[in-house]
C-alpha cells in the first residue's frame, strides 16, 4: 500500500517542524521537511548598535541562547578585527563547552532516547538484571541494584499518577521497540539521573555567565567578568573552584553512563546503522580559540566530501576564505523571494522577504532556506564535527570514538566499522563522543584559565571602536547542533544587514534549486515504516539530528488536532 | 541565585516570566518580571527570573523554590489584554492543553521537577491574552496595559504570600 504520512508537528524538538513522507511497501520513498514558522528575527537587528546585537540574538531561541550570543559577538569582533583577551576566550570557551555538554545530555536522555527506550516496559524490568547489565558496561557509580530499584519505584509512582507529561508522546509498546525490560530499566534509571546531572552543567554556565538562561557577561571585545582573585564581587578563585567541582561531577556521568548507554543502545539496534545515511558531505568549524585572534583552536573542524575522511579540508581560522566565500542560501522551495535575479545569495547580501504560498510538493513548502557550501548540500552536527576531528587526528576524539566503537562491538558480538557512523545511530553515537570530548576540553580550558590568571594576567576586555563607512564580519561557532554562523554588515557604527545561518537550516532545509533534497529529506529515504499510523521510525531519524527549528515563538493555539495524519493513495 | 546555606524563614518564591521579547505581546511575562525588578525591592525569599523561552535550563531554579509563580501569555478565549489567575493543579493543566513547540514546554518541566521530587508545593499562574505576536520588541497598546495589570496581580500575589515587595523611589522620567 502506498500512503502519505504527515507528522505535524514533530514533538520533542524545539520549534514547529512538519515532515511529510510517502510510504510504499513499508519504506519511505519521498520526504519533505518543512519549517512551519517564519524566522524574521534578523530584521529586528537592522539599524541597531552592533554592541547590542548579541542581547537580541540570544532571544532567537530558548535552547540556543548562549550559542547565538557568542556567535554574534564573534561576528562583530571579526568585522572590527578586534583582539579578544585570553581570559575572555577561556571564559567563553568554558561557557560554550558546559552548554554543549548540557545540550547533548538533554538531547540524548530526554528527547531522543524515548524513541529507543520503552519507559512503560522499564516498569517490568528487574533491578538485579538492570544493575548487572549496567555494571557489565561501565563502573559508573549510579549502577547499583538499589539505584535501579529506586528508579523503577519512582517511575511506577509517576506513571500511576496519570501525569504522563514528558512521556505522553512516546510510542510505548511499538513493535520497533526492541530492548529488554532490564535494558529499558537501566536506561530509564540513567534518564532520571541525567535530570540531576544536567543541572551541574547549567550551574557552570550560570556562575560564569552571571545568569541562565540568558547569560549577562558578554561584550563585543571580551567578557564583563572582572577577574580579581581576592575580591568577593568578581570572578574569584572560590567561584572557579566551585566550577571545577561541577566539572568533576559531570565527568563520571558523561564518560561512564552516557557513553556506555549509547554504545549499548546502538549495538542493540545495530540495524539502524543501515538507515538514515542521507547526505555525506559534512561541514563543521573549529572551536575553542586559544589565542586573541582565533588563529589556533583546541577543537578542529572542516569539510569532508562524500564521507571520505581522506578528503578532509580543514577550516583554519576566523578569517578562513574557504568558509567565508562558500556559504549561500537558495529559496526555490522556501517561502521567500529575493529581489533581483539571483537565486542564491551570500549571507552578507541575504534577504528575509516572506513570500508565502501553500504547501506545494513541487514548489515552495518551507520557511527554512536551503543553504549550500560551494554549491553542495551539507550535513552539519556532531557527526560532521567528530568525523572532521577524527580526520584531523585529534587525540581526544579518536580515543573516545575508539572506546565507543569497541564497546558497541563487544555488545553486538561483531566488529562495527567506522562507516557505520553514516547513519541514524551514527549521529547519536557521534553526539556522545562529542560530549566526552567536550568534557575533556572543559577540564583543559579550566586549567588554561587558572594558569593564565596565575601569571597575573587579569585582562578580560578590549573596547571596540567603530569606523566610518562599511565593514563586514562573520562569526562561527560549532554549536551543539552544528555550524552556526552570523553575518553582519555595519555602516557608520550601525547594523545594515544581519543574517544567521543556523545548524537546522543546513539540516532541515528543503530541496535546493536543483531539486536536491536537504539532509533530513535524504536521510529519511528508505527508512522502514512498519505502521504508517505510528511512524516511530521517521521520528528516530529526524530526532537523531537534534532539530531546533524555530528559534522564535513559544505560544500556539490549543487547537487540538491529530499529530499524525495518514492518507492512502 | 539563592543563598544555599541559610534556612529561609518563609518559603522561597520564584516569579518566572516566560515569553519571547522579540515577538511583541508574546514577551509580556518577561516584561512583567523586568518591571518588577526595576521598580521594587524584593524580599530575600523572592527571586524574579526572566525565563525567556527556555526549558530544561530552568529546572535548577525551579527546584530551589517552594512556590512557583509563572507569568505568561496564553490563549484564554478572552478579549486581548485579559488577565487570569490559576492555582495549584490548574497550572500544569493549563500548560498541558496545548502542544508546545518547545522541546521542553512548561508542563514537561513541571513533570521533570516531579520526577526528581523537586516540584514546588505551591503553584500559581498569571496568564495574559495577547493582542499581537508579530515580530517586534514593543508590546501593543493593549499588551502594555495588560502588562501593568499583570504586574499588579503579581504584587497582590506576593503580598498574599507574605512576601510584599517594597516600591523603590520613583525614578525621574
Amino acid at each position: 500500500m502506498k500512503a502519505r504520512v504527515v507528522i505535524d508537528p514533530i514533538t520533542r524538538i524545539e520549534g514547529h517542524l512538519r515532515v511529510d513522507v510517502e510510504v510504499d511497501g513499508g519504506r519511505v520513498t519521498k520526504a519533505w521537511s518543512s519549517g512551519q514558522m517564519w524566522r524574521g528575527i534578523e530584521l529586528i537587528l537592522k539599524g541597531r548598535d552592533p554592541r547590542d546585537a548579541w542581547v537580541f540574538a540570544q532571544r532567537i531561541c530558548g535552547v540556543c541562547t548562549t550559542v547565538h550570543a557568542i556567535t554574534s559577538v564573534r561576528a562583530v569582533e571579526n568585522a572590527l578585527q578586534l583582539p579578544v583577551p585570553l581570559n575572555a576566550q577561556y571564559i567563553r570557551n568554558l561557557i560554550i563547552t558546559a552548554h554543549g555538554i548540557h545540550d547533548h545530555l538533554v538531547h540524548f536522555y530526554h528527547l531522543a532516547a524515548l524513541d529507543w527506550v520503552d519507559i512503560v516496559s522499564s516498569l517490568k524490568g528487574n533491578p538485579l538484571g538492570a544493575a548487572a547489565l549496567a555494571q557489565s558496561l561501565s563502573d559508573y557509580q549510579g549502577n547499583s541494584v538499589q539505584q535501579m530499584q529506586a528508579a523503577r519505584d519512582r517511575l511506577s509512582t509517576f506513571v500511576a499518577s496519570g501525569q504522563l507529561g514528558v512521556y505522553a508522546s512516546g510510542y510505548w509498546g511499538h513493535p520497533a521497540m526492541k530492548l529488554s525490560p532490564d535494558a529499558n530499566l537501566m536506561a530509564a534509571a540513567h534518564y532520571l539521573q541525567a535530570l540531576e546531572v544536567q543541572r551541574s552543567a547549567n550551574k557552570i554556565v550560570a556562575i560564569l555567565g552571571s545568569k541562565t538562561p540568558h547569560i549577562q557577561n558578554l561584550a563585543v571585545g571580551g567578557v564583563a567578568n572582572p577577574i580579581n582573585p581576592d575580591s568577593q564581587s568578581t570572578l574569584t578563585l572560590e567561584r572557579l573552584y566551585a566550577v571545577k567541582a561541577l566539572i568533576d561531577q559531570l565527568g563520571d556521568f558523561v564518560h561512564n553512563a552516557m557513553m556506555a548507554d549509547v554504545a549499548a543502545v546502538g549495538a542493540l539496534y545495530a540495524e539502524w546503522t543501515g538507515y538514515g545515511k542521507g547526505i555525506t558531505n559534512y561541514l563543521s568549524v573549529p572551536d575553542l580559540p586559544l589565542d586573541e585572534m582565533g588563529k589556533t583552536f583546541e577543537l578542529p573542524g572542516g569539510h569532508i566530501r562524500d564521507g571520505d575522511l581522506g578528503k578532509f579540508h580543514a577550516i583554519s581560522d576566523y578569517q578562513d576564505a574557504f568558509f567565508r566565500d562558500g556559504v549561500k542560501e537558495e529559496i526555490g522551495h522556501a517561502w521567500y523571494q529575493y529581489q533581483g535575479n539571483d537565486n542564491a545569495l551570500h549571507p552578507w547580501d541575504g534577504q528575509t522577504e516572506p513570500h508565502y504560498t501553500d504547501f506545494q510538493d513541487d514548489g515552495k513548502y518551507s520557511w527554512i532556506k536551503a543553504p549550500t557550501f560551494h554549491g553542495e548540500r551539507m550535513q552539519v552536527g556532531p557527526l560532521a564535527n567528530v568525523l572532521a576531528m577524527a580526520a584531523a587526528g585529534h587525540e581526544s576524539t579518536n580515543r573516545h570514538l575508539n572506546k565507543l566503537i569497541d564497546q558497541a562491538s563487544a555488545v553486538a558480538g561483531s566488529r562495527i566499522p567506522l562507516t557505520a557512523l553514516h547513519s541514524t545511530i551514527g549521529r547519536i553515537a557521534a553526539r556522545a563522543v562529542r560530549c566526552a570530548v567536550l568534557h575533556d576540553s572543559l577540564v583543559n580550558q579550566w586549567n588554561l584559565l587558572m594558569a593564565n590568571i596565575a601569571k597575573r594576567d587579569f585582562d578580560t576586555y578590549n573596547r571596540p571602536t567603530f569606523p566610518k563607512g562599511e565593514i563586514r564580519g562573520f562569526g562561527f561557532h560549532e554549536a551543539p547542533r552544528g555550524v552556526l554562523s552570523h553575518w553582519v554588515v555595519i555602516e557608520d557604527g550601525k547594523i545594515k544587514n544581519y543574517q544567521a545561518v543556523v545548524p537546522s537550516t543546513w539540516n532541515a532545509g528543503p530541496r535546493d534549486d536543483q531539486g536536491r533534497p536537504g539532509p533530513y529529506e535524504a536521510a529519511l529515504l528508505d527508512n522502514p515504516v512498519a505502521d504508517p499510523e505510528l511512524p516511530l521510525e521517521v521520528l528516530r531519524t529526524i530526532h537523531s539530528f537534534d532539530p531546533c527549528i524555530a528559534c522564535a515563538i513559544h505560544m500556539t493555539d490549543p487547537q487540538q488536532r491529530p499529530i499524525v495524519q495518514v492518507k492512502a493513495f | 541565585m539563592h543563598a544555599a546555606n541559610t534556612v529561609a524563614p518563609v518559603p522561597n518564591i520564584l516569579v518566572l516570566g516566560i515569553g519571547n521579547l522579540l515577538l511583541q505581546d508574546e514577551g509580556i511575562g518577561v516584561h512583567v518580571v523586568e518591571r518588577l525588578q526595576a521598580r521594587y525591592r524584593l524580599p530575600d525569599n523572592v527571586c524574579a527570573l526572566d525565563g525567556g523561552t527556555s526549558g530544561m535550563t530552568l529546572l535548577d531554579d525551579l527546584a530551589a523554590c517552594q512556590h512557583l509563580l509563572v507569568v505568561d501569555c496564553g490563549r484564554l478565549d478572552a478579549p486581548p489584554g485579559s488577565v487570569r489567575e490559576f492555582f495549584g493543579d490548574a497550572v500544569p493543566a493549563f500548560f498541558q492543553q496545548r502542544i508546545s513547540p518547545h522541546q521542553i514546554g512548561l508542563s514537561d518541566l513541571l513533570a521533570a521537577a516531579a520526577l526528581i521530587d523537586a516540584l514546588p508545593a505551591g503553584l500559581s499562574l498569571i496568564a495574559i491574552e495577547p493582542e499581537c505576536i508579530e515580530l517586534g520588541t514593543e508590546m501593543s497598546a493593549t499588551g502594555e496595559r495588560a502588562c501593568e495589570l499583570a504586574l499588579e496581580r503579581v504584587i497582590a500575589r506576593l503580598n498574599a504570600l507574605g512576601a510584599a515587595p517594597t516600591l523603590l523611589q520613583a525614578r525621574v522620567a
